[in-house]
């Protein structure tokens, strides 16, 4: 039963995706959502409680095929810490969502919401867990998919329009990296990932290996929604059901940053991709922009969703600029900040759901006087401000740490004063919405408001409580952490 | 298309061998080029080519909507109910060889076949449904 783990939970999830088709009834495709999500969390703990105990990679064989011919399911520290990430917040979205999706989509879309639901999950612990290069592209094709029919959900007539410019170029990712993985594996005649990074070792300075690397990382970079290949994300993230933001927010572009890890730092290697390319300068650039643009577009933004979309932006450029600080600190810090950003932006993404539900609306100007309101709703967005702006105490802080030692290590100073200065923007976007849900009246002529349902306001603090207690005993993130990166760059040296 | 006799009788005496060369094609699979995907997509194109000659009404009367929305997971069930059974049968996830506990290669034989089967069903009815809501647009 153990040993079947890794192939439990990807094809339970594939399996009730389809049952939920035939079933359609809202609360039993619920129910067996919030089921097979659990059981896919519980496994994904297991897995990773396992390589931790053992120090040992667990190998799966698809079909009983040996790798690198047959598809292998493999799950090391790094593997088993994003999907741990990725079906929690699975879970938590579920027992969060149901009163939002009740409100927000059409009765007769219900049971397909689950179903997509189910499939989007399926295929993001499928990209995770995979050692396989075209088969992470059928899952990100499965994930990517199901996505853009959430996305379309969204009872905003604009969410059609939103989900297609990122199936636009949410293909054109898929298929850059497809094109990249036809480079490797005309040049290899292997898709397994550590397969191909062991064969492309005496190759990878052809022009070939090259240009598959390049159209591999700017396939992926559009995925993660980089700067400045953010444009499809904000209009996704605003326009999608409450709940649908919530999760995507949280895990659809952290697993594309994982994938992006594999093959910069293990089938690449650090060797190659990082030392003899300019790939870690491109990309502290692009992170660096990413993080002020992002934040400074997010001042502006009326809409409340589209801000923390923007935030999303440039909190993606406090990831990816780990990456490109490339030593073990930085890495560290982008490995926590995947998790602490998925908890306080999954978190900050609820509440603003139950403010969509009892408002109607997330505009900034509807939401003044919510703080009397809705107190809990509007207490927990600013322990999750406090948290983005790196508040000590907060899981903000922890990542921030991090990366800010990690740039030191560097010798990179400009990039720690850049960092607080990022903050200060943080400061000012989250700030608007605290001033005017805290020290506006309600206008007389509005609706009453009350708060959110207890399900969605519970979950939501849940996570939020999460950001303060992650943020002051950080031995699962940081040492889950500290652990994965050794597996990164391990294989290097 | 009421006028058009002779579209009328040709496509009728065709969509019977259209059916028939999509079973070649899915049978066809096990030992050489072919199988669930392309002959899903055959199976599909007969329908289409019913729909156009004979109306979209006429085609839904021999299949409905509805049936294909059950039809495409269901293809997708039978796919993974192979996987399930090699589960019990004490393999890997589609692992074919358990199939069978006598010879493994009647196990990878059948195994395929099945898989087959489900990809047929839901590719066929995936592109008809597509087909459908297509042509249904404006009704």
């Amino acid at each position: 039963m153990l040993d079947q783990l890794p192939a439990i939970i990807i094809a339970v999830p594939l399996i009730a995706a389809a049952v939920c088709a035939i079933i359609r009834n809202e609360t039993i495709c619920w129910l067996i959502a919030l089921v097979v999500a659990f059981v896919s969390f519980v496994g994904s703990a297991t897995m990773l409680g396992q390589v931790q105990q053992y120090g040992e990679d667990i190998s799966y064989k698809l079909g009983g095929w040996a790798p690198p011919a047959g598809i292998e399911y493999k799950v090391d520290l790094l593997a088993g810490y994003v999907l741990v990430l990725v079906s929690l917040i699975a879970t938590a979205v579920l027992i969060y969502g149901r009163q939002s999706v009740k409100v927000e989509i059409k009765k007769s879309m219900q049971g397909w919401y689950y179903t997509m639901y189910l499939l989007c999950m399926c295929g993001l612990l499928g990209i995770v867990i995979t050692g396989d290069a075209f088969n992470a592209f059928v899952f990100m094709e499965i994930s990517s998919l199901s996505m853009y029919t959430l996305i379309a959900l969204g009872k905003d007539r604009r969410a059609v329009a939103a989900a297609y410019q990122y199936l636009i170029l949410g293909t054109i990712g898929a298929t850059m990296y497809v094109i990249g993985v036809g480079l490797l594996f005309t040049l290899t005649g292997t898709l397994n990932l550590a397969d191909l990074a062991v064969r492309l070792g005496p190759m990878l300075d052809t022009p070939a290996a090259i240009a598959g690397m390049a159209f591999i990382i700017v396939g992926l970079s559009l995925k993660i929604a980089l700067f400045p290949l953010h444009l499809w994300l904000p209009n996704a993230y605003a326009f999608a059901p409450s709940a649908v933001t919530a999760f995507l927010a949280a895990t659809a572009t952290k697993v594309s940053i994982y994938l992006l890890m594999r093959y910069l730092y293990t089938v690449f290697g650090f060797g190659f991709a990082i030392e003899q390319t300019p790939i870690p300068e491109v990309v502290m650039v692009l992170s660096l922009l990413a993080i002020f643009a992002g934040s400074f577009t997010a001042i502006f933004q009326e809409n409340v969703k589209r801000m923390l979309a923007y935030s999303s932006v440039a909190q993606i450029g406090y990831i990816t600029l780990g990456i490109a600080l490339a030593n073990a600190t930085g890495l560290t810090g982008s490995l926590v900040h995947i998790f602490n950003h998925a908890v306080m932006k999954g978190a900050l993404f609820m509440l603003v759901g139950g403010i969509a539900m009892q408002i109607g609306t997330v505009r900034l100007s509807d939401m003044a006087g919510a703080g009397k309101a809705m107190p809990l709703t509007m207490f927990g967005f600013v322990l999750g401000g406090f948290s983005m702006l790196g508040v000590p105490g907060t899981v903000g802080f922890v990542s921030k740490w991090y990366l800010a030692m990690g740039a030191l290590e560097n010798g990179w100073w400009w990039v720690v004063a850049l960092l607080m200065l990022s903050s200060l923007l943080v400061l000012v976007y989250m700030g608007r919405v605290i001033e005017v849900a805290f020290f506006r009246e309600r206008p007389a002529d509005a609706v009453p408001l009350k708060e959110a349902p207890k399900s969605m306001i519970m979950t939501a603090w849940v996570f939020i409580l999460a950001c303060v207690y992650l943020g002051f005993d950080t031995s699962f993130t940081v040492g889950v952490a500290e652990q994965a990166v050794n597996v990164l760059l391990g294989g290097a040296q | 298309m009421r006028g058009h006799l002779i579209l009328r009788v040709v496509s009728k005496i065709l969509i019977p061998f259209l059916l028939l060369f999509a079973l070649y094609v899915q049978f066809h699979g096990d030992f050489g080029p072919g199988g669930g995907f392309q002959a899903g997509v055959i199976v599909a194109a007969a329908f289409v080519l019913y729909a156009l000659i004979f109306g979209l009404r006429a085609t839904q009367k021999i299949i409905s909507p509805a049936l294909l929305e059950v039809a495409v997971p269901l293809g997708v069930l039978i796919y993974a109910g192979v996987g399930v059974y090699t589960w019990l049968m004490g393999g890997n996830f589609l692992d074919y060889n358990m199939i069978d506990s006598h010879d493994p290669s009647h196990g990878q034989h059948l195994g395929v076949l099945l898989v087959e089967a489900g990809v047929l069903l839901t590719v066929s009815s995936t592109m008809l449904l597509i087909f459908y809501t297509f042509a249904g647009r404006g009704r």
